[in-house]
């Protein structure tokens, strides 16, 4: 709704004034930080300058005095600096963030009330005066007996004696803008909308089974628009975590400098992206992380010196995605957690009794920080120690679905591991069973999937140590039986003349093989956190429902994986999942060969589905040919049958540019959405691999190979230098 | 001044709960179970599209477990984090009872039930055990191994 007083345009001006102040803040603020660090760096120097200048000019164009007079006292500091008569120093550095906090303070002023408000800003306008004053300097002159003076600071100072003009940098919205602003209760509508139709579309696909073939391309276009506004919508609610990162570096900044100690915080990976309210849910536990890392981990300077660890010391958070999730680590090489203390305090504290401190491990007594009311600081400071930290970020991280984990040298830092999943976000997932319950596994972790045939299980599977293992490729796997590790019953005494289905999973450097009943899907899902009953369960990352409306555990690969013991490092030689082959793709058809096996070919340049009467089948140039469309179209069986003497043959038309090829088949099973995982290699020409696809083998035929070997000149001039479906 | 309570049976015993507390009833659903969870989990279901934990009020209370071909009902309760489905025998009306008809809780139930239940009513001559519904919902320290 626009309203179209006066009074309603200047509201919008203020609001995207206010909006934009916010952004050049935060900027500055960062920037101020580095440049206290890097004072040589011109670039920081004249970016802060613009970013105080900007707000200045705004400022006036609104009318706001306050924030004028503080911005120009801003700038005035800052010219020397910027014509290289001076550098930057910590007075200078406070003094203009307290600029950036007043501007701050009526900037949320103006944005409630579209005014300054009244306020004292005198102590601020004299220290940023203060801070930029140089010393009088007294030189002794040639001439004995008298003393030089220089120039009175003043002078040097007001180097403004001009007015300078205002910039109006009031950009209307919409012009230029490569964004625009809106609601985020649309985009959470949008969310849940295209949410459904995902949804939607896959209990359609479910319902009517095999389209017919003038709906297979259009059953194929929907599927795929789906997908497509299913992940621009999740990307409109990805913000990069450095949003959140922005302001940290100035609270690491004035924390150190308020208990005595040298801190400084390194940023990696803040491109990376999560859904906003994550992010938003981010931000108390890593405050106080940071809050307690600089007040109790980092050590005074001399301390640290007599280590001889470096003065200052470092934190570093690192953010990344893998395997579904966003892992977000933050360290420190401060002191390290005492676990001694830790165990000591909690035996003082009656958590524990003397038998379990003397027993408990010391990944257990690190567990124990996050108890809540457990506290080892000796003295309740102003900022943490108060014993109600620890608990309250683990439950804030656990709130999101997430869980967090902390390691320590002693005398050397702590580690805290926070692993997010990606809320609202869909994944690829590969439903299996067991017993009678299904579980999803987060494709990221599924290199491949084998049936190992009853005959072969006795000679495969071995018992090394105790542990079942098959032997793939010439290495051995270690096995895990997924109803055994779930106490569902067992299968490991299973009689030999049933076949084992194995998932190869690999996750944090261990690589394993699930043992399951069979396989039952591939699908998106999205993941849902775990409720409080269940988070505790190491081996659940998570929850979703699947398409039939059905709940299905996501099962942590890791979690899994150390439950069965296997070790870390049993990946070693395994290439990490960029490089190990896989199929990725939007569709592709499924077929029933002229032998019965089943095969799937990418439904790219599928143009019909024909009939043929076996009459109408010639010889031309040593292979079979049909006329169709008034052109010559060459026949190719894939399957591995001898020919036969059907009365009418079922082809399976690919046609590009009025050239056509024909593929003789039985007929057409399914149309499979998503086929991932890696395929064991092709065992004859014009087959890629087999994969198994909804529980049974399938051939993955090499469509462009069988097309251009029937018709050299299929894809003409332009030849697809890339498959037309992706390889990962 | 009477408090409204959602009645429920467990093995022949009346309970209830601060009606305010309560969402909605509804058929039993059989839930995708979870292993591994702390024994009064039930399983999941899915709710309108929210996934929802079941508990078994049974065990949660340390009952008796109910008989496989027995379908309990399910009552929606409001949890600290999002509703919870608890699983009752049969569910009956909405009670009001008043402050006389209150009876502290029989010292026939012991054990850890004991701290669920706040309190009792008399109410035709049959007792209404009130359950603590924060300390039902509470999770356990540890889920089983």
């Amino acid at each position: 709704m626009t309203e179209t007083t006066a009074m309603g345009d200047f509201r919008e001006i203020v609001t995207i004034f206010v909006a934009e102040n916010r952004e050049i803040l935060e900027k500055l603020e960062r920037d101020i930080v580095e440049l206290e660090r890097r004072p040589d760096d011109l670039e920081l120097v004249a970016s802060v300058f613009r970013g105080v200048h900007t707000i200045k000019g705004t400022s006036g164009f609104l009318g706001f005095t306050r924030l004028m007079a503080m911005t120009h006292a801003g700038e005035s500091l800052l010219v020397p600096l910027r014509d290289g008569h001076g550098l930057m120093t910590p007075e200078i550095a406070g003094a203009l963030l307290a600029l950036v906090d007043a501007v701050r303070q009526i900037n949320q002023q103006v944005e409630q009330t579209s005014g300054e408000g009244t306020g004292d800003d005198a102590a601020l306008l004299a220290r940023l005066a203060a801070a930029g004053a140089p010393p009088v300097e007294v030189r002794p002159s040639e001439t004995p007996g008298e003393v030089e003076a220089l120039q009175p600071p003043s002078d040097s100072v007001h180097l403004q004696a001009a007015p300078e003009p205002h910039e109006v940098d009031i950009r209307a919205p919409g012009a230029g803008d490569r964004s625009v602003r809106v609601d985020v209760d649309l985009l959470d509508r949008l969310m849940n909308l295209s949410g459904e139709l995902i949804l939607s579309r896959n209990r359609f696909i479910q319902a009517i089974g095999t389209p017919p073939p003038q709906a297979a391309a259009a059953a194929q276009r929907l599927s795929q628009v789906a997908n497509e506004l299913q992940e621009t919508v999740t990307r409109t609610r990805m913000q990069p975590i450095g949003a959140l990162w922005r302001r940290f570096p100035r609270l690491v900044r004035d924390l150190a400098l308020e208990v005595g100690k040298k801190v400084r915080l390194d940023l990696e990976g803040e491109h990376t992206e999560l859904d906003r309210s994550v992010i938003e849910a981010l931000r108390d536990p890593l405050v106080h992380l940071l809050r307690n890392a600089v007040d109790h981990g980092i050590e005074r300077p001399a301390a640290r010196a007599a280590q001889g660890k470096d003065e200052e010391g470092r934190l570093l958070l690192r953010a990344f995605h893998e395997g579904g999730q966003v892992i977000i680590e933050f360290a420190d090489d401060g002191r390290g957690i005492d676990v001694a203390r830790i165990k000591s305090r909690a035996l003082a504290a009656g958590m524990i009794t003397r038998d379990r401190m003397a027993s408990m491990k010391e990944q257990d007594a690190l567990e124990m920080i996050f108890a809540p009311g457990f506290s080892t600081a000796d003295a309740v400071t102003k900022y943490s120690g108060r014993g109600v930290g620890m608990d309250v970020v683990k439950r804030d991280i656990e709130r999101i679905g997430g869980s967090v984990e902390v390691t320590t040298r002693t005398g050397r830092g702590a580690l805290f591991r926070m692993k997010i999943p990606l809320t609202l976000a869909i994944i690829p997932a590969l439903v299996v069973r067991s017993k009678d319950q299904r579980f999803a596994i987060p494709q990221g972790s599924v290199r491949e999937v084998f049936v190992v045939r009853a005959e072969e299980a006795r000679k495969r599977v071995e018992v090394v140590h105790s542990v079942a293992v098959v032997r793939l490729r010439g290495a051995l796997l270690p096995l895990v039986f997924l109803d055994d590790q779930l106490h569902l019953g067992s299968s490991f005494d299973a009689p030999a003349d049933e076949s084992l289905t194995v998932v190869v999973l690999q996750a944090e450097g261990r690589r394993f093989g699930l043992v399951v009943d069979g396989v039952v899907d591939a699908q998106d899902i999205v993941i849902r956190p775990l409720g409080p009953y269940l988070r505790g369960v190491p081996v659940y990352s998570g929850a979703a429902i699947l398409s039939d409306g059905a709940v299905a555990l996501i099962l942590d690969v890791p979690g899994l994986g150390r439950r069965a013991s296997i070790p870390e490092g049993s990946a070693a030689e395994e290439e990490p999942p960029e490089a190990s082959p896989s199929i990725t793709t939007r569709s592709y058809l499924v077929l029933a060969g002229r032998d019965g096996g089943r095969m799937a070919a990418p439904i790219d340049h599928v143009l019909r589905l024909e009939e043929f009467p076996r009459s109408a089948v010639e010889r031309m140039g040593g292979r079979d040919v049909v006329q169709f469309r008034g052109r010559v179209m060459p026949l190719v069986d894939p399957s591995a049958a001898p020919a036969g003497d059907e009365p009418v043959l079922q082809v399976v038309v690919f046609g590009r540019n009025d050239r056509f090829v024909g593929l003789i088949v039985n007929r057409i099973l399914d149309i499979a959405e998503e086929m991932t995982g890696a395929m064991r290699p092709g065992a004859r020409p014009g087959v890629l691999g087999s994969l198994v696809v909804r529980d049974k083998v399938t051939e993955v035929l090499d469509i462009p190979a069988i097309l251009v070997a029937a018709d050299p000149e299929f894809f003409g001039d332009a030849v697809d230098s890339v498959p037309p479906w992706q390889v990962d | 001044m009477g408090l409204p309570l959602c009645a429920f049976t467990l093995d022949e015993l009346w309970f209830a709960v601060d009606v305010g507390r309560v969402q909605e009833v509804l058929r039993y659903q059989k839930p995708a179970r979870a292993p591994l969870a702390p024994p009064a989990v039930a399983g999941l279901i899915n709710l309108r599209g929210r996934i929802v934990t079941l508990l078994d009020l049974r065990l949660r209370l340390d009952m008796l477990p109910r008989p496989a071909k027995d379908e309990p009902a399910i009552l929606i309760v409001s949890g600290p984090e999002g509703p919870v489905g608890l699983l009752a025998d049969e569910v009956g009306d909405v009670i009001e009872v008043s402050e006389e008809t209150y009876s502290p809780t029989p010292d026939m139930v012991k054990g850890p039930a004991r701290d669920l239940i706040r309190g009792a009513y008399w109410l035709d001559g049959r007792l209404l055990h009130v359950l603590d519904a924060d300390r039902v919902l509470a999770v356990e320290a540890r889920p089983s191994a």
